[in-house]
């Protein structure tokens, strides 16, 4: 038997935080497939062996050893989040075309791990929406989820099986649904959120999976691997502007509660602005960053042409970082607070 | 004749305003959605190029130092002009596509760059060849450009051909993908950014291919041995 140090803390290696970093979305993900079906399992696989088979590539490409780096897991914490942010009845070209994006040009051609300054996922989803908005719509009704066999069939071959209703595969989501029923309007929020489909908190069944998202961030945070400030501060800016937006029209604007629950925010708020990497590093700076990204998912979500608005708050809050980062900057221990340059 | 292959190797390969100097961007990466609009848009600039490094080559000795920038700039608009006239007049289908990228070549870095760097200081002969292979430089990789964003965004090459070749540009058009095919992000800015940087890249690689097979001629003994 060997004795350790106990006093020194083993170094966390980039596949273990990485390893539990995925364990932490299996509540999620149960119960995403629980209301969604399959599809999240077969978009998960995909995304999966996609990424890898990239970054194996590009790093053969790039000269440099292949293995090490395909072991510290972190092209499939890409995919997974990927995978997660995209619709679950997605075909299977369009998550194939997002994790080559994500990782080809968004993480390997910026010197892979570490180096990227936009968060891989997240340029993936951007480029899928950007490009194929129709397909991106596939977001199946939890409400009435098809069978597993109408999925597979939905996903790979682009056909239903008879009697199946297309309106089974491509079912606005909540956000949609406010957004296109404001818009013919006639009917003010409290209206429109009383159907079937906005459940208790906003998001039937989308709910669930988003305390499941909480609790993953809860347990990685307890765990030390992402600090408080950024998910905290990112919760606060999406409940502080669609709470003031909502506090003056109630009427046209729905409650922070909706928000919180609906799209991607609790994803994004546990795992997508707490990447250290292409977020901030500094503890004042994650507040600025995370605030900021919630305030930019509600107002691009509320006044902009898309459904959900965190991959592009998220890259454009990405760009701020090194300008986040170098005004707050910590004052080393010793030194006088004076002001930086 | 040593010093004319110098100058066609600068401004189509070593000095390409394109993916060198990267003067001009902005109608490189505005107008390269498609083949057509980057040729149309590369001729065009060719052509003011070519005659503007003459026109200033032939009056540098009469143009004081002091002012030779506003009547540099005199002398492109006033070409542009001729072009932008008669562009409309005869392709003027094309002229609409276009729209004020044709106009904006007045203000084009490299015309202006050109003409500053190499004609104020060169013979006239020099300066016609030098604006000529500049401008078909940037022709060049206008056109790679524009077919690598038609062929990822629609899957067609060469489609529109009608509005510079006529009718029989009809028959010239390929389409190599199912027509309902669609990549929207090679059409819209972010794809001429990454393709832009895709040529650029692949110069590069080219480039350092050739240093090596170079060094590699020239020494073969000391990379035998850095090689084990």
């Amino acid at each position: 038997m060997t004795l350790h140090a106990t006093h020194i803390a083993k170094p966390a290696t980039v596949s273990a935080v990485m390893l539990k970093v995925l364990a932490a979305m299996l509540p999620g993900i149960a119960l995403s497939v629980h209301f969604n079906g399959i599809g999240v399992l077969v978009q998960l696989l995909l995304a999966s062996v996609t990424a890898l088979l990239a970054e194996a590539a590009m790093l053969r490409l790039r000269g440099v050893p292949v293995t090490p780096f395909l072991k510290d897991l972190s092209a499939i914490v890409t995919a997974w989040l990927l995978a997660l942010a995209m619709p679950p009845l997605g075909a299977w070209w369009l998550i194939v075309v997002a994790t080559l994006f994500a990782i080809v040009v968004a993480k390997q051609l910026y010197g892979g791990l570490g180096n990227n300054p936009f968060n891989p996922a997240m340029v993936g989803f951007a480029v899928a929406i950007i490009s194929f908005p129709a397909q991106m719509a596939a977001w199946g009704s939890p409400l009435a989820p098809l069978d597993a066999a109408a999925q597979l069939q939905w996903i790979f071959s682009h056909t239903l099986p008879a009697g199946s209703a297309l309106d089974a595969v491509s079912s606005a989501t909540p956000l949609d649904l406010l957004k296109t029923g404001l818009l013919q309007g006639g009917r003010d929020v409290s209206q429109l959120l009383a159907g079937d489909r906005f459940g208790q908190l906003g998001n039937a069944g989308g709910e669930w999976i988003a305390l499941g998202w909480l609790a993953g961030g809860l347990w990685l945070w307890q765990q030390k691997l992402i600090p408080w400030q950024t998910p905290l501060a990112t919760l606060a800016g999406v409940v502080a502007m669609s709470g003031a937006l909502w506090l003056a029209a109630p009427a046209h604007y729905a409650s922070p509660l909706f928000h919180l629950f609906n799209g991607a925010t609790l994803l994004a708020a546990m795992f997508i602005v707490t990447d250290p990497v292409s977020g901030s590093t500094t503890p004042r700076g994650r507040l600025i960053f995370g605030g900021l990204v919630g305030v930019l998912t509600v107002l691009i979500r509320v006044f902009g042409g898309f459904p959900d608005a965190v991959a592009f708050a998220v890259l454009i809050m990405n760009i701020a970082v090194p300008f986040i980062d170098q005004y707050t900057q910590p004052t080393v221990f010793g030194h006088k607070g004076g002001r930086r340059a | 004749m040593n010093n004319w292959q110098e100058i066609s190797r600068n401004g189509l390969w070593r000095q390409n305003p394109g993916l060198v100097q990267l003067l001009g961007l902005c109608p490189v990466l505005a107008i390269s959605n498609n083949v057509v609009n980057a040729l149309a848009l590369g001729l065009a600039t060719t052509l003011v190029t070519a005659l503007s490094g003459t026109a200033v080559a032939s009056v540098r000795n009469l143009v004081p130092n002091e002012i030779r920038n506003p009547i540099f700039i005199m002398i492109i608009a006033g070409l542009v002009t001729c072009v932008d006239l008669a562009m409309n007049a005869w392709l003027h289908e094309l002229y609409l596509v276009l729209g004020i990228f044709i106009p904006l070549i007045t203000t084009n870095c490299i015309v202006m760059a050109r003409a500053e760097a190499f004609a104020s200081r060169n013979s006239v002969t020099e300066a016609a060849l030098d604006g000529l292979m500049m401008g078909l430089g940037l022709t060049g990789v206008l056109i790679a450009l524009g077919a690598l964003r038609e062929l990822a965004g629609k899957g067609t090459l060469l489609a529109g051909a009608d509005k510079l070749f006529g009718e029989a540009g009809h028959a010239m058009v390929l389409h190599l993908a199912p027509a309902n095919y669609q990549f929207l992000l090679a059409l819209l800015p972010p794809g001429a950014f990454l393709g832009l940087g895709l040529l650029i890249a692949g110069k590069n690689l080219l480039d350092a291919r050739q240093r090596r097979i170079a060094a590699t001629a020239a020494n073969p003994a000391t990379h035998a041995v850095s090689q084990p």
